[in-house]
């Protein structure tokens, strides 16, 4: 050991030590870079893997706020129910996917097995309802009636029903106050989906997964109002699950309560009788068809006339929202969206669009006078008005003479208007138009606010259609080769009518304008267009966006958002002309086609003078719409009958009887103040306690 | 021609302070920066197996500093008997080695034995009881330096030849040969790649002919194909280098230990996220994480930084060992030095590596730093030995 070796080392083992050197070196930097490359280079991508692992969100959701009518009356507010849920992402961890877990469950809840594996399943192109289309990581309702037994039995054996859970949660209701059960005007909620979430992700209030969303009418209007914020826990967790420690919190805020400017009892008596109304008009016999009449669907809308705000507003057939709470069964959604039921969830107060008929002859009138005839004129009223050899009849085909236009409106004679739009047609160049015509006919319709949407507070809303020469063009460009290919010459009324609009379609012809003139042939509306018009000649001719929500009050009421009412614009009449429309209306009532339904009837005219306009719209292959437009100072109600008959006799009654409950009208025109609802709109929002619930005045003993 | 040899004074002729500071002394031959680097690499070590086991009540007993204690217990017992290794000496050791390779076989093959335990499905610590074992593969690394270098640098040293001959070569990878069988039994395939790893750089720096080190390339390459197509391989091991392969295979299976141990480190960051603050290391997604993960820890809570100092101690460790084995002249202190780097480098390549992905993964601590008192005994042996060449190196003149 002591011997010091004399040779030592050759160079070939210094070279391989220098090698050995390098490669170590080599490797160490190897490190260095994969180092740098994961925490600098890829450091936020992993952060946020780091994040995601370690915390779980746990969510309360918020409260959803009240829909209140007028008089803060709830028309939709929430009730504590024992709710069951399943959670997917546990059944699917076990063997059968869960079916042995559900197959008990149905069995405790009473239901088939069916029924709660097709609402656990996952919604997709393919999947019908039933099925859930919120987040598969969200527990997911199976129902929300589960009794108490039933609760307790799945909490005390819970070894049984792994990933089943039971709890109190605040669920919707639609108490449908006096019956008023307001369906589509308030809409309903399902369950956000993954879109939706991803969409909101980084706006100012993301959706949250347990989130239910509004997906028609107020619930989805003033969503984001009514919704509040959801409080979420966030737990930093272990590997396991296990909770370790609590990450930042959001403290959740109920959501608002809406106000609107519905009054229940007004809308119970608007359901009801527009219910009434369809009934008694099936039992009345058609001539034209030689059948009764189907009355298929109707709408009524009660507003103030001078703010443009609803107080009623019905569409019928109607629905229970509460068929949307906790998910909608498969039975339910087959009816609530079938061509059996006529489609249920429409609102045909805004969605529904129609040929308006005779309640359109306001606009050709006040276009009339724009287009420089007197409203005082003297204008012929034949029964019948003929353009090459094509006769168009006056409705009954009566004979009124000489008449202005005051009485043309009153007697609602075609003919008078047959002819203005006639010659203005010729005086714009007839088929052949010449350069920027007037078509004053057509332009003072748009500046009625047609072919646009009112703007009311309800999403979905149509447009309903004005066919002047721009639609006609537009039209024919987008129909002509099916209507070519159809059309035959001498063939039957639809082969011909492709025929001539194979040929001309794109022409405003002679007998286009004249079927417009009176609000036939393409003319479409809707009843709120017609109830804004109507409202804006009661109120001197300002027309208003029609509202429903009055007032988003927050949850400890401190903050009271009003809801104005907005101006969209004015009438296309001077005051002279207003004024004289507004007496013709009256005359409708007291001596014109509306009579027998007020003046004849007792209606108390002089305390409170009543306006209307009657409507029998023709559609081809169908029994005529039945249209009513009316109003008095305080309200307009416009009231229509799908194949319903004649205006004031299928919608008389029942726009008769509104008008009686909202002013206290009894037999005989006796007007018993302490009987009526509601002589003058409300003024006021309903009274917000200090603790900020809102005092709901219920009228008892109240029925519709 | 040696200006230091330790029998040329009679040390009782100096007092102990004078011995310690003289010119000569041992404490001013040491190595200090490996040294310094070393203990470095010990206390960061500590910290980090001190946070990943805090709050593993499972494990800990309900001692938040259990692993702590025993760490630094092993650390210290580690320290010792490196102090006693530059105390006795290399050389002076190298009379004992065939008995201390004797003793190593003898206790790896007592891991086959009943007496052995099995960790994780390897058969590869000797239960001492009272919590405490051993893992005899790690001293095996020791006497096969040791065991090689002596036979390979005998006649060399003694100036008889420039290079060992094939014989000696042979009868060295025979001495090799049996304890690197034993380990591959239980099956230790980490160890065993260590081991093989060593021998190669105790050939290289024997200087024994390119035919030797091609042909251990080759037969190393062989094996393991023979290995792999043989299954020899448990299931647990393929599912290794599968997931190493494709990492995004079954992320929450054979990948896992790998993805997790990725977003561990990568969500570190620069900075990190402070010690004892990391999320991953808190909540415990990182498994083994005080003993071959343990540079997960590092990386997630000290950042690049902490994770990146690591790196550059055990690279001033291996800096320092390489400077040792090119100033030593005798070939007996090259061949040890080379071993020992060889077995350094790559066990801290391979086991930083796994944690980062680019290695497939295999059950080797992190030397100095990960939790394990054979490995930290081992460690720290070799440090002595290093530090004893460097002390007893023969100075040219």
């Amino acid at each position: 050991m002591s011997n010091i070796p004399e040779t030592g080392r050759t160079t070939r083992v210094t070279i391989r030590l220098v090698a050995i050197q390098i490669l170590v070196f080599s490797l160490m930097l190897t490190l260095g870079g994969r180092l740098w490359y994961l925490q600098i280079r890829n450091g936020e991508e992993y952060a946020e893997k780091a994040a995601g692992n370690h915390v779980q969100q746990v969510v309360q959701p918020a409260v959803r706020g009240a829909i209140l009518d007028a008089r803060g009356v709830p028309l939709a507010d929430n009730e504590t129910r024992l709710v069951v849920s399943a959670s997917r992402t546990e059944l699917m961890k076990m063997d059968d996917g869960g079916k042995a877990v559900l197959t008990r469950l149905a069995d405790v809840l009473g239901m088939t097995y069916k029924d709660v594996s097709d609402k656990t399943r996952l919604c997709d192109a393919e999947t019908p309802q039933p099925c859930w289309n919120g987040s598969p990581y969200q527990p997911i309702p199976v129902t929300d009636e589960a009794t108490t037994q039933q609760a307790l039995q799945i909490r005390e054996r819970q070894e049984d029903f792994p990933g089943i859970t039971a709890e109190p949660v605040a669920v919707r209701r639609y108490p449908a106050p006096y019956g008023a059960r307001t369906s589509q005007v308030l809409g309903y909620l399902s369950p956000v989906t993954d879109e939706e979430i991803a969409q909101t992700k980084d706006t100012g209030s993301p959706l949250l997964s347990s989130d239910q969303i509004g997906r028609s009418g107020l619930e989805r209007q003033y969503d984001a109002a009514l919704r509040g914020d959801a409080g979420v826990t966030r737990y930093k967790v272990d590997n396991l699950g296990r909770v370790i420690g609590e990450a930042e919190n959001d403290k959740g805020e109920p959501g608002s309560s809406l106000v609107t400017s519905i009054d229940a009892r007004v809308q119970a008596i608007a359901e009801k009788e527009l219910v009434k109304a369809m009934k008694e008009a099936r039992k009345q016999h058609d001539r034209n068809t030689n059948r009764n009449y189907e009355a298929d669907a109707g709408a009524v809308v009660v507003m103030e006339s001078k703010t443009g705000r609803i107080v009623a507003m019905a569409s019928a057939p109607d629905y229970d929202p509460n068929a949307w709470v906790g998910g909608i069964s498969a039975k339910d959604y087959a009816r609530l969206t079938g061509k059996k039921s006529n489609y249920p969830l429409l609102n045909r107060a805004i969605q529904g669009q129609a040929a308006p008929g005779s309640i359109f002859k306001v606009i050709p009138t006040a276009a009339a006078v724009k287009a420089g005839y007197e409203f005082d004129g003297r204008y012929n009223c034949p029964s019948s008005y003929s353009i090459g050899g094509q006769v168009f009849k006056n409705f009954e085909s009566q004979n009124h003479g000489m008449i202005d236009l005051g009485r043309a409106l009153e007697v609602s004679c075609d003919t008078v208007y047959y002819a203005l739009a006639h010659q203005e047609w010729k005086k714009d160049g007839g088929i052949d138009p010449k350069k920027n015509p007037d078509d004053w006919f057509y332009r003072t319709a748009h500046e009625f606010g047609l072919g646009k949407r009112t703007g009311i507070d309800l999403p979905n809303e149509v447009t309903g259609r004005v066919p002047d020469r721009k639609w006609k063009r537009e039209y024919w460009e987008a129909n002509k080769d099916a209507w070519c290919k159809y059309g035959k010459k001498g063939g039957d009324y639809v082969e011909q009518i492709a025929y001539e609009n194979c040929l001309e379609g794109n022409k405003l012809r002679a007998g286009d304008s004249v079927n417009y003139s009176i609000g036939q042939g393409d003319t479409l509306v809707t009843p709120i267009q017609m109830a804004a018009i109507y409202a804006a000649l009661s109120n001197g001719g300002t027309m208003y966006e029609p509202t429903v929500g009055k007032a988003v009050i927050s949850p400890d009421g401190k903050t009271v958002e009003e809801i104005e009412p907005k101006k969209r614009g004015r009438l296309p009449m001077d005051a002279k002309t207003l004024r004289q429309t507004d007496k013709a209306l009256e005359g409708v009532a007291t001596r014109g086609t509306a009579a027998w339904r007020f003046a004849d009837t007792g209606w108390p005219q002089k305390e409170i003078p009543m306006h209307a306009k009657t409507g029998t719209a023709e559609v081809h292959g169908k029994q005529t719409t039945s249209w009513f437009a009316t109003y008095t100072d305080e309200y307009t109600i416009v009231m229509t009958i799908s194949q319903g008959g004649t205006g004031s006799g299928a919608s008389g009654p029942a726009v008769r009887a509104i008008y009686d409950a909202l002013y206290g009208v009894g037999e005989g025109g006796k007007i018993d103040r302490k009987k009526a609802l509601l002589p003058k709109p409300h003024k006021k929002l309903p009274r917000i306690n200090p603790d900020g619930t809102i005092e709901a005045l219920r009228q008892k003993g109240f029925k519709p | 021609m040696s200006t230091h040899s330790y029998n040329g004074r009679p040390w009782q002729e100096r007092s102990a302070w004078s011995r310690l500071t003289a010119r000569d002394s041992v404490l001013r031959r040491l190595d200090w920066t490996l040294l310094l680097a070393c203990v470095a690499l010990s206390v960061i070590g500590s910290l980090l197996v001190w946070s990943a086991t805090r709050n593993r009540t499972e494990l800990n007993e309900g001692d938040p500093q259990h692993f702590l204690w025993r760490h630094l217990i092993s650390l210290a017992i580690g320290v010792a008997l490196s102090v006693g290794t530059v105390w006795l000496g290399h050389r002076r050791l190298r009379g004992a080695v065939p008995v201390l390779y004797g003793l190593s076989v003898l206790l790896t093959l007592l891991v086959l034995t009943p007496l052995g335990a099995t960790i994780n499905g390897q058969r590869a610590w000797l239960d001492l009881g009272a919590g405490l074992s051993l893992q005899p593969a790690e001293f095996a690394k020791i006497t096969i330096i040791l065991g090689m270098a002596m036979l390979l640098a005998a006649q060399v040293d003694a100036g008889d030849r420039l290079h060992p001959d094939h014989r000696t070569v042979v009868q060295s990878l025979a001495l090799a040969a049996v304890p690197i069988g034993i380990v591959m039994l239980m099956p230790d395939m980490g160890s065993v790649m260590v081991l093989v790893v060593i021998v190669l750089g105790v050939l290289l720096a024997s200087g024994a002919s390119n035919r030797w080190i091609i042909g251990l390339l080759a037969t190393g390459g062989i094996g393991a194909v023979l290995v792999w197509q043989l299954g020899v391989l448990d299931e647990y091991q393929i599912n290794r280098f599968a997931a190493f392969a494709n990492p995004a295979l079954d992320p929450s299976g054979a990948g896992y230990n790998t993805n997790q141990a990725r977003i561990a480190i990568g969500s570190g960051g620069l900075h990190g996220k402070g010690l004892f603050e990391g999320s991953q290391t808190t909540g415990r997604f990182v498994p083994e994480q005080q003993t071959d993960f343990v540079f997960t820890v590092a990386g997630e809570e000290l950042g690049f930084l902490g994770a990146g100092l690591i790196i550059l101690l055990v690279g001033v460790v291996l800096w320092r060992a390489c400077r040792i084995a090119l100033e030593t002249t005798e070939l007996y202190g090259t061949i040890v030095a080379a071993g020992i780097i060889a077995w350094f480098a790559f066990q801290s390549f391979e086991n930083i590596g796994m944690t980062m992905g680019i290695m497939p993964v295999a059950g080797l601590p992190l030397p100095f730093v990960s939790y394990g008192g054979t490995s930290m005994f081992a460690v720290w042996i070799a440090i002595g030995l290093l530090q004893s060449i460097r002390v007893q190196r023969p100075v040219s003149a």
